[in-house]
């Protein structure tokens, strides 16, 4: 029987940002050890997280580059766990909201183009470098001190995850250079494997060629060139296909790759996927689960993906019907080209709630505008009653009838007094009523 | 000489007047207040330290233990932080700095400013200053005992679900839980980030006001703050006239609220529709049943992320070990107390696999509605009111074997803390001699209607903040 | 009863706290009890409630990537419970 390689790559690419990713000291290499660290970076009690604007348009830029889509919302979670390289005993970073999702990058083979699928790019701070002192070799499992330089600690990451489409240690390989090459000539990184600024693991499991399952993979860490990752994934195929050659199973496990004596070291279990906590926003998966049965999967689909949920639960909230609201989200307002964010949910609201009594016109106009700040769903909602002067009249009667002293004032000349009487009607027709055209009515009835 | 001052009496508006006027240095009224906690905070614990010299030109401030203050000891009331002297300022301390304000102590608090009667603080409980025997309230008790016994003219308090507002209320000052987003916490030490916000306590609403507007707005370091949308305004009317005030309609069969405290709130509401205000009942159907169920999740799962720093690699005491986790295990269970210990442990589980979306997750799902349910309310009203405390101060040691019981302190504090809705608590009354609260809830930024209804209603109560038997 | 011993040990050991016997014993009492008081939240069917994670919604807040003056090195190591040089020293990690 022939085997065949599954590979998919892991990749963490440093930004090359003047700060660090939550604060502003200087990132980068060089500089004394714990001089580039501040409150922020060392976890001290109260310091709190400040966004790097440029590390997320690079990561932003990245993804564009691996053909990804960007969803309009992208979320930092914490991923907790205790480790002293990282000061804060969590991690923060994007978990199922990340800046960048469903790409690929093309690699071009002998036998022609082969797509490389990337599941998602995202954000994260990170750790502190940490050199394990004394012991037996140096290494962590006999060292009697671990010592802690915060330098590090917090610079930005863009993690790539590819799927599992690689084929072979060698293009695995090739499809490294090509993503570095990639990364460099958009200048956001300078992605050096010896210095840590490109850093890959693999995960890799073999088939019996020919087959499309996907059986248990394991995990290489700790290659710090392209050459050794071609070899740690040679080393690891090789070692899967005796094992179930030999009729064991491949146990999903975690190697160190030794490049002076290219062999593989299995790491100590560590604590299980489960364990890790975050603090999850809904996943998309979830909204549109709660969402469908106001609508239906389609529509909440189309919300969800298109990142216009949120707008439409608030619009939602805000006392509009469901189904006409995401008609409007997805039709007419993503049509437009308004900035769902800046849309104030209760103005929509009140358009959504209008839409068929107002003018078309007003309607799309309104739509246009949504968006601007300090808008106002009013002038459009209150041309629904253009068409309803027979309705207006005698609320006009009536409050001329009720204010004759008024009346008499206005026709005296006092016709300032104009506005008193529309503000009336409006009072009483809880402001329904078309301002003009009740102004209009008010006038021709006291000028008779 | 000095002008002889009654710091029992004295106003922060007052002092800073005296001041101006220079009829009192801003040193000589420092020691004036130094004089009055070395004769009171022996009995009282208010203080965790005080500082001997006064550092601004303008009058002083306590600040509650869980504000970073730079080269002051800081330490949240835990012995996990036992000797960490901060490096750099809280934002709001730097403020109140900028403003001139003189650090006069650090005050007492719950531990991570959790609990209800400062008695989980683990350098030892604060007494109330109207009766020793009595907790003040808590977490800051500390700043509520020392503006009531006149050891301060006036302080800043943290409030995660009442810490700012149920000790105000015990301790008969005025305290204002701001609305979320407009006061930082940067080195605020966080107990929980979607609920944290600090907040001032005074004799008069006039005082935390001035307070507020120094320390509010946007904060570079704080990507959760916002400017004001409209400048403080400090208050001086006369009447209500056109305030709608609503009541929940809930209130009246909680059986929580003492006999005692609902009198003096219900006098409260007459005072202010003879003032003018219309008073009406609003539904918050949620908030009393569920509100403290989902404080208890959300804040638990925070807290235990927000405590995750504390592991003694950087800062605070070590508990020496073999190994990093051995080390980590050992401090963190020598250093932190009972309290938030079990938040700890709550959140932890609540965040744990498996039990995410029954507990967390369902929590979240609450405070939307708790905020939907607000919002509701404060569409119809312009203000809605209710007792801040079910019960006046409570003995030492009543609550303290029963979680729950202590939890249930909050019950009337915690929902509008959950919808981020800013809540000032004013006294109303005496209930057997021990003051009672009277809370006030707004509309987001709302906080200019609290200050105007509730100093209205503070002048036509008429109470007098000095302890009886202070006087 | 809503958690069991070997669940509060389990939590114990996530949240790195080496708990006593006695403590132990206490927890899983108090939590068993606070977790039926906090369960009722159960009761409501929140199915097509969206959760709030945050009482104040802000998007794109951020800072410009302008570098700040960094902590010196004895602010950095004034609270430090061991220095090595300039490292914090802790004990192995493994």
């Amino acid at each position: 029987m022939t085997w065949e390689p599954v590979i998919g790559l892991e990749i963490h690419v440093q930004l090359k940002t003047r700060t660090k990713m939550f604060c502003r000291c200087a990132a980068g290499f060089g500089a004394g050890e714990n001089t580039q660290t501040c409150p922020v970076c060392l976890g001290f009690p109260g310091a709190l997280p400040v966004v790097n604007r440029r590390a997320v348009e690079w990561a932003v830029l990245l993804g564009l580059a691996l053909g990804c889509e960007i969803p309009g919302q992208a979320v930092f979670s914490r991923k907790n766990y205790f480790y002293p390289d990282l000061p804060k005993g969590y991690q923060i970073s994007q978990y199922d909201l990340p800046s960048c999702v469903n790409g690929n990058m093309i690699l071009p083979t002998a036998s022609g183009d082969r797509v490389i699928g990337i599941v998602r790019a995202h954000l994260e701070e990170d750790a502190a470098k940490t050199v394990h002192v004394g012991g037996r070799s140096g290494r962590i499992g006999g060292a009697d001190v671990s010592l802690v330089d915060y330098n590090r600690g917090g610079t930005p990451l863009v993690e790539i995850v590819t799927a599992p489409d690689l084929r072979s240690a060698d293009e695995a390989k090739r499809f490294l250079q090509l993503l570095r090459q990639t990364i460099v000539e958009l200048g956001l990184s300078d992605a050096e494997m010896e210095k840590g600024t490109l850093r890959v693991d693999a995960n890799v499991s073999v088939r019996p060629s020919g087959s499309d399952e996907l059986r248990t993979r394991t995990e290489i860490k700790n290659m710090n060139s392209f050459n050794f990752i071609a070899r740690g994934i040679e080393a690891e195929v090789e070692r899967q296909v005796a094992v179930w050659e030999a009729g064991g199973e491949v146990r999903q496990e975690t190697y160190d790759f030794d490049a002076a004596s290219g062999t593989l070291t299995a790491r100590r279990a560590k604590e299980a996927a489960d364990d890790y906590r975050y603090f999850l926003p809904e996943s998309p998966a979830a909204r549109i689960r709660r969402i469908e049965p106001a609508l239906d999967l389609e529509r909440a689909t189309v919300l969800v993906t298109g990142g216009l949920d949120r707008l439409w639960d608030e619009t939602v909230a805000a006392g509009a019907d469901g189904v006409a609201a995401a008609n409007v989200i997805a039709n007419a307002l993503v049509g437009a080209g308004v900035e769902i964010d800046a849309v104030a949910p209760a103005e929509l609201a009140r358009l959504v709630e209008a839409r068929d009594r107002i003018p078309r016109a007003a309607l799309d106009e309104a739509i246009v505008k949504l968006a601007e700040p300090g808008f106002s769903a009013d002038p459009y909602v209150a041309q629904e009653a253009v068409s309803d002067t027979s309705e207006l009249e005698p609320i006009v009667d009536a409050i001329l009838a009720a204010n004759p002293g008024q009346v008499g004032a206005y026709r005296g000349g006092k016709e300032g007094l104009l506005g008193y009487f529309v503000g009336q009607v409006m009072k009483e027709t809880q402001g329904r009523a078309n301002a003009r055209v009740v102004s209009e009515l008010v006038r021709s009835k006291l000028e008779l | 000489m000095a002008a002889v001052v009654d710091t029992l009496r004295l106003t922060a508006e007052d002092a800073l007047g005296l001041v101006k006027r220079r009829e009192i240095s801003p040193a000589e009224l420092h020691a004036a207040y130094l004089d009055a906690i070395g004769e009171r905070d022996g009995e009282l614990h208010a203080y965790l330290r005080t500082c001997e010299q006064p550092s601004g030109e303008s009058i002083p401030i306590a600040l509650k233990d869980v504000i970073s203050t730079k080269g002051v000891e800081t330490t949240a009331g835990s012995k996990i932080l036992s000797g960490y002297v901060p490096v750099f300022d809280a934002t709001v301390a730097a403020r109140c700095k900028a403003a001139g304000l003189t650090l006069l102590g650090k005050t007492n608090t719950d531990e991570f400013a959790m609990g209800s009667s400062t008695e989980n603080s683990a350098w030892g409980p604060s007494r109330n200053p109207w009766d020793p025997t009595l907790v003040p309230g808590g977490s800051g008790g500390g700043t509520s005992a020392a503006v009531s016994a006149g050891l301060a003219p006036w302080g800043l308090g943290s409030d995660t679900g009442g810490s700012i507002k149920q000790p105000s209320a015990l301790c008969g000052n005025v305290g204002l839980r701001p609305t979320y987003g407009t006061v930082s916490r940067y080195g605020v030490v966080a107990f929980a980030s979607s609920l944290d916000q600090v907040g001032p306590v005074a004799k008069t609403v006039r005082d935390v006001a001035l307070l507020y507007s120094i320390i509010a707005g946007r904060d570079p370091l704080d990507s959760t703050t916002v400017e004001l949308p409209e400048p403080v305004e400090l208050p001086a009317g006369e009447r209500l006239d056109g305030l709608r005030i609503g009541v929940p309609k809930q209130i009246e069969s909680l059986a929580a609220i003492e006999m005692g405290v609902r009198s003096a709130f219900e006098h409260a509401l007459e005072l202010a529709r003879d003032l003018g205000a219309e008073l009406g009942e609003c539904d918050l159907p949620t908030s009393y049943r569920y509100g403290m169920p989902c404080y208890y999740l959300i804040a638990p799962a925070e807290a235990s992320s927000n405590l995750a720093r504390y592991d003694g690699a950087r800062f605070g005491p070590r508990s020496e070990a073999a190994t990093y986790r051995e080390m980590v295990e050992r401090t963190r269970d020598e250093g932190f107390g009972p309290e938030p210990k079990r938040r700890i442990m709550l959140g932890t589980y609540a965040l744990s696999a498996g039990y995410f979306d029954a507990f967390y997750g369902q929590a979240q799902k609450v405070r939307t509605l708790l905020i939907q349910e607000h919002r509701e309310a404060l569409s119809r009203f312009d203000v809605i009111a209710t007792p801040t405390s079910p019960t006046v101060a409570f003995p030492l040691g009543d609550k303290a074997a029963d979680p729950l019981a202590m939890y249930a302190c909050d019950l009337l504090t915690i929902p509008s803390c959950l919808a981020g809705l800013p809540g000032l608590s004013i006294p109303c009354g005496l209930s057997d001699g021990l003051p009672v609260g009277l809370q006030l809830l707004g509309a987001q930024f709302g906080e200019n209607t609290l200050f105007r209804a509730g100093q209205v209603l503070e002048q036509a109560i008429g109470f007098d903040t000095v302890p009886e038997r202070l006087r | 009863m809503a958690i069991s011993k070997e669940e509060v040990l389990h939590v114990a050991r996530l949240a790195r706290l080496a708990l006593t016997e006695d403590e132990v014993e206490r927890l899983t009492e108090e939590l068993d009890a606070i977790l039926d008081a906090v369960g009722i939240v159960g009761e409501l069917d929140l199915a097509d409630v969206p959760p709030t994670s945050h009482p104040l919604d802000l998007v794109n807040v951020w800072d410009e990537d302008e570098p700040r003056e960094s902590l010196s090195l004895d602010e950095v190591f004034a609270n430090a419970p061991a220095r090595d040089g300039d490292l914090f020293r802790v004990p192995p990690t493994a």
